[in-house]
Order: structure tokens, then C-alpha cells, then sequence
């Protein structure tokens, strides 16, 4: 079974995203433990690409800054390994494909299950092209994770019987960053999940505040929340650790009192 | 491996969010390239819009200075708009409007394409918003204005290096907010599947032209027939029907900028390797951990890292060779052509016409080679005279 289902053994799971190097990975190991310790389930670590068409203007910004840092592939394997002593909560990778597919898909692939990297999630591979990546994470246990959007309608059904891991829900249309509102039908949405598949679903994109982490929770497993805090650790650098583990902690509240 | 392959190349590497969206476009187009009345309406576009079918024009004089091959120019820059990215954008503003569309965006790297999106759309009523490289809408102003004269909104990118990877990738994430309403009216041969065979398909009638031409005045086909490379739109076109004819030199020229072994360059297939990029599986330049590289050309259309997943293909089986032309030689090319022949290249075009001012001296006088002159060089004039130290303003 994934070692992901962990994250979801705890009431509903918060999920936080960070962007690895930014503003340095000394800062970002510090952060995440902040946040583990502070309540988070499961973290996806960002490992920054040049061009990332799927984010906002916020997470863009934490790729360019981590990318200007020096941080390379190599450098983020060895970061995890460190994590890894005494971190044991899920970690899973977002990058895009072609991170992947530069670096060796296989090699790449071995190497997150070596370090303990369990799920992969790259938003530029959709269903039809995970032949590209999916039997090599399947021949290394690590988990391939399918996003379902607001479009996606009748596909929602093909995606949820093939998932891993968890399933990634995007809330709204348009790429990352913080909305004011979600509107949604995400509950008609993840209907047609369960009745296809039975591991966990997360909600992200646009959730920024515990009233929405609570709502998008109440719905599904999960919230995911990237954006929001990209945008403290960019006001407060290397001093965002302990304001990024007070809003893990309120945003962990914020799922579990449901 | 999915649909939309060109050997390994291609395929459909974007967002679940814009999944439907190009699975509606597919569908879309492969009811409507076989309806009668859609070809009928495009044609009629093309000839009484757009000012088709373009002149191949024996260059006689340039000919006789070259000393050797017979040389065609392929006139896209007669066309309106003044570039073969009207072709492409017709069928494609034509197509979107029969899927019940109101509204176009674009991305443009010297402005052509934006222009052409800009024009099409006020000539079919539809909302227009171009998105374009900061950098490139300082190089190319006049484009900027044109695009604003007839009614479009621009976009200046400032994400990454504001060039024309840029404002792809912009129009990519303003698609992925908007899809209902909006279609996406890529300029190349390039991007998701069916972008790359889409575009292929409405530039195919560059050749489609030029072999009839040819056979007309000379009763044979060319022996070679070269054309300029960004993301390629215009090469896929003037090479399409070519393809078949083996014994047709297809010849794409590479925008080399201050040559191949420096950094600053844009030659895909002389520099790049294999990678996932903007929805495709191609040719891109880019570092060993498989980061974009930030390219560089004077030729804000060439300006791109990567490569039209067909053309990667023609480059595997050796179809197509795939040549690096630097500034210099360009810019030596755009004045040589309007000295010898009164015709001012765009200049991407004359990184075609310099590769062929090296090639035609070493051919027979009964070779024919056929350039594509895939645009006009007014929007370039400023940009030329500055390179060449002369301060000018447009």
C-alpha cells in the first residue's frame, strides 16, 4: 500500500507546498519542519523550472528566486536525503515533465525511491501521456499522482480508476495562486470520484484562508495550499520559518474541526 | 504513445484543465477541414482577404549576382498583413468562430502573428488579446501599434526573459483561466496536439503553390527549397508537399544569433537536445537539468527554444536538414536581397535567403532553388539600422 494513505490517517489532511531553494535550502528544511511539526500531513516540494505554465505570478516567483540560488536537481536529492533522518511524513515531488524527463526518468524515478521520495505530481503530464513516466514509477513504488480539474467532466471517471496515491482535485480554472472565492461544484466532482476509486482526494489551487481550507476539507480529504505560502516565505525570507508553522497549524485546525 | 506523433515528437503534454479543450478542437477540426463549405469559405479567404495564391518570382538579378542555381522567392510577404502568418490564422479564427467562439488570444514574438490574429479578428468581430514578449514590444513597436489599431489588446510578458517563450507561455495560463469562450490561436506548428498538425495543414498551401508554380514555369520540380525556422510554421508549410519528393532538398535555417558555440543563440536543432516543453515532445535548448535556456536572435520571430515536433522528425530521418544562420549573415542577407532585387525581407525570412547566398554559388545554373520570403522587413528597418550603428527612430 502508499505510504501517501498516511496523510490521511489523521482526519483530514493538510497539505502544504513548498518551493525548495527559496529562498535558500537551508531555509526550506527549516520550514518544512516547522510545518510537520505544526500539523502537516503530507508536503509536495517544488522543484523549480524555468518556464512553469501551470502556476500564478506568486509560485513563478519562488521558481525564478530558488532557480537564481544555484539549487539543481542533484542538490534537492541530497536535501530530501537529509529530511529524510527524521522526517517520515509522506513527501511527494512537483516539478514538470520535462525535469523528469532531462534528468533520465529513470534515473530520476530510482532516485526518489531511494531517498524516500513516495508520489510524483507534474501538472504538464495528463492522462493521456502517463505512459511516459508510469510503468518506471511503478517498477520503484512511487506513486504518479492524476489531477482532476473543473473541465475535466467525463474524463473524472477514466482518471479516479487509474489513480495513486492521492488524487489531486483543482478547484477552479486558470493556473496557482490565491482567489477570493471558489465556485466550483466540487462536490459533484468528487461524487463521480468515489464511485471510481477509493483513495484520498485533495483539493488545491485558490485556498488561502482556514474558512476555505475548511470548506474544500469538508468535501473531500483534503486541502492543499501552495500559493499563500510562497507569499511568506517571499516577504519574510529566511525569517518566514516560524510564521509559516503558525499558519500550518491554523490551517491544520481549520480541517480537523469538521 | 498517444495521438498527434511525429516519430517520438509531439503529443500532449499539458494541464488536465485544457484537456477537453484541445480533445474539442480535435474533433472540431477533423469535421470541418472535409466540409466543402469551411474549405470553400477558407479559400475564398485566402484569395479575396489575404491576397492569395502569394507570386513565386524568378529573382533574376540576384540570381545572376549569386552566379549559380536559378533562384524562386516564394512571396509570403506579399500577402496582407504581409507575412505567411495570415494563412494559419484564417482557417484557424474560421474554425473557432464554427465551434461558437468569441473570443482569439495569441501569443507573437515579432508581432506578425499578433497582427495577423489582431486582423482576423476584427475582420470576423471576435475579441482579440495578444500576449507579447516586453522585450519584443519594444523591438517591434509599430507591431504593437498595429495590433492596437485594429482593435486587440497586447499583453506585455514580463515573466522570464519577456521574449516569445514568454508570451506562449502566458497564453497558455490565460487558456487555462478562459477556455468557454476563447480559443487559442497558437502560430506554429507547434504546441499540443492538434496544434502542430492544424497549423501544418493551413501553412501546407505554400507548397501546395509552389509546386504548381514551379511545374508551370519550369516544368519541374526544385531542386531545393529553403525556408526560415522558429518554431517553423512557415518551413512546414513551403516543405508539406515536398515531403513525398525525394529528390526535393528541404533546407530549414536556424536562427544561430552570435553564432552556435556561444550562449546566445537560438539554433534548436544544432544546440538542443530531447525534451517536454510548452504541450510538446521536441527539440528544445535548454541546460542539463532540463531548464529552458533564455535563446537569443535579432529576429524576435526566431527567438524560440524549441522546435515544431514534425520538423524534429524530419531532422531524425533525415528528411530535412536544419542549417545555422547568424545576425550578421542575416542582416548582410536583408541588405543584399533589397539591393539586388528592391525586395526588403522580414528578418527571419533572410536567415533563408543567407543560407541560400552560400548555397547557390556551389549549384549547377540549371539547379532551382526556391526560397520562402515568409514575410516583409519594414517592421525590421529600425531594428537592421541600429544594428548597424545607426540611430534611428520608427
Amino acid at each position: 500500500m502508499s505510504n501517501i494513505r498516511k496523510a490521511f490517517e489523521n482526519g483530514k489532511a493538510f497539505i502544504p507546498f513548498i518551493t525548495c531553494g527559496d529562498p535558500d535550502l537551508k531555509t526550506t528544511g527549516k520550514i518544512v519542519r516547522e510545518a510537520v511539526k505544526n500539523g502537516a500531513d503530507l508536503i509536495e516540494l517544488g522543484i523549480p523550472f524555468s518556464d512553469p505554465t501551470a502556476e500564478g505570478p506568486v509560485i513563478q516567483g519562488a521558481n525564478i528566486r530558488a532557480l537564481a540560488g544555484g539549487v539543481t536537481t542533484d542538490k534537492i536529492f541530497d536535501f530530501v536525503r537529509d529530511l529524510r533522518r527524521n522526517i517520515t511524513i509522506p513527501l511527494v515531488f512537483m516539478t514538470y515533465a520535462n525535469v523528469v524527463f532531462s534528468y533520465g526518468a529513470e534515473n530520476f524515478i530510482s532516485t526518489c525511491a531511494e531517498i524516500g521520495i513516495d508520489g510524483i505530481i507534474l501538472p504538464d503530464l495528463p492522462f493521456e501521456e502517463k505512459a511516459e513516466f508510469q510503468p518506471i514509477c511503478s517498477k520503484y513504488s512511487v506513486d504518479l499522482i492524476s489531477l482532476i480539474a473543473p473541465t475535466s467532466k467525463e474524463r473524472i471517471a477514466m482518471i479516479a480508476r487509474e489513480a495513486e496515491g492521492f488524487l489531486y482535485i483543482v478547484s477552479s480554472l486558470g493556473v496557482t495562486g490565491t482567489r477570493s472565492e471558489i465556485t466550483t461544484d466540487l462536490a459533484s466532482i468528487i461524487k463521480v470520484v468515489r464511485e471510481n476509486t477509493d483513495i484520498p482526494c485533495a483539493i488545491g489551487f485558490g485556498i488561502s484562508t482556514p474558512e476555505q481550507a475548511k470548506k474544500m476539507a469538508a468535501v473531500s480529504d483534503g486541502a492543499i495550499v501552495g500559493s499563500a505560502i510562497i507569499k511568506l516565505i517571499e516577504k519574510h525570507g529566511k525569517s518566514s520559518v516560524e510564521l509559516v508553522g503558525e499558519y500550518v497549524k491554523k490551517m491544520k485546525e481549520a480541517v480537523t474541526n469538521i | 504513445m498517444t495521438n498527434g506523433r511525429f516519430g517520438v515528437h509531439g503529443g500532449q503534454y499539458i494541464p488536465e484543465t485544457l484537456m477537453n479543450a484541445v480533445i474539442e478542437l480535435e474533433k472540431a477540426y477533423n469535421h470541418y477541414k472535409n466540409d466543402p463549405e469551411f474549405n470553400r469559405e477558407l479559400t475564398d479567404l485566402f484569395n479575396e482577404y489575404a491576397n492569395r495564391p502569394s507570386r513565386l518570382y524568378y529573382a533574376e538579378k540576384l540570381t545572376k549576382a549569386l552566379g549559380g542555381a536559378k533562384i524562386y522567392l516564394k512571396r509570403e510577404d506579399l500577402n496582407h498583413t504581409g507575412s505567411h502568418k495570415i494563412n494559419n490564422v484564417l482557417g484557424q479564427a474560421l474554425l473557432a468562430k464554427k465551434m461558437g467562439k468569441t473570443r482569439l488570444i495569441a501569443e507573437t514574438g515579432a508581432g506578425q502573428h499578433g497582427v495577423a490574429t489582431a486582423t482576423a479578428a476584427a475582420l470576423m468581430n471576435m475579441e482579440c488579446v495578444v500576449f507579447m514578449g516586453e522585450e519584443d514590444t519594444k523591438r517591434q513597436a509599430l507591431n504593437v501599434y498595429r495590433m492596437k489599431l485594429l482593435g486587440a489588446e497586447v499583453i506585455p510578458v514580463t515573466s522570464g526573459t519577456a521574449t516569445l517563450k514568454d508570451a506562449v507561455s502566458e497564453a497558455m495560463r490565460e487558456w487555462t483561466s478562459r477556455i468557454d469562450d476563447t480559443h487559442y490561436c497558437l502560430g506554429s506548428v507547434m504546441g499540443p496536439h492538434p496544434f502542430p498538425t492544424i497549423v501544418r495543414d493551413f501553412q501546407a498551401v505554400i507548397s501546395k503553390e509552389i509546386k504548381s508554380q514551379i511545374i508551370e514555369k519550369e516544368g519541374r520540380l526544385p531542386d531545393t527549397v529553403i525556408a526560415c525556422v522558429g518554431g517553423g510554421s512557415n518551413a512546414m508549410g513551403s516543405f508539406y508537399h515536398f515531403i513525398e519528393d525525394e529528390s526535393v532538398r528541404l533546407i530549414g535555417c536556424e536562427a544561430a544569433g552570435r553564432g552556435i558555440d556561444t550562449f546566445e543563440t537560438a539554433a534548436t536543432i544544432n544546440t538542443g537536445r530531447l525534451g517536454i516543453f510548452h504541450g510538446m515532445k521536441s527539440y528544445f535548448c535548454q541546460d542539463k537539468y532540463g531548464q529552458i535556456a533564455p535563446v537569443y536572435s535579432i529576429s524576435a520571430g526566431l527567438d524560440y527554444p524549441g522546435i515544431g515536433p514534425e520538423h524534429a522528425h524530419l531532422h531524425d530521418i533525415g528528411r530535412a536538414e536544419y542549417v545555422p544562420v547568424t545576425d550578421e549573415e542575416a542582416v548582410e542577407a536583408f541588405e543584399f536581397l533589397s539591393k539586388t532585387e528592391g525586395i526588403i525581407p522580414a528578418i527571419e525570412s533572410a536567415h533563408a535567403v543567407a543560407y541560400a547566398m552560400k548555397l547557390a554559388p556551389t549549384m549547377d545554373k540549371d539547379k532551382i532553388i526556391v526560397i520562402t520570403v515568409s514575410g516583409r522587413g519594414d517592421k525590421d528597418c529600425a531594428a537592421i539600422a541600429r544594428y548597424r550603428g545607426e540611430d534611428i527612430y520608427e
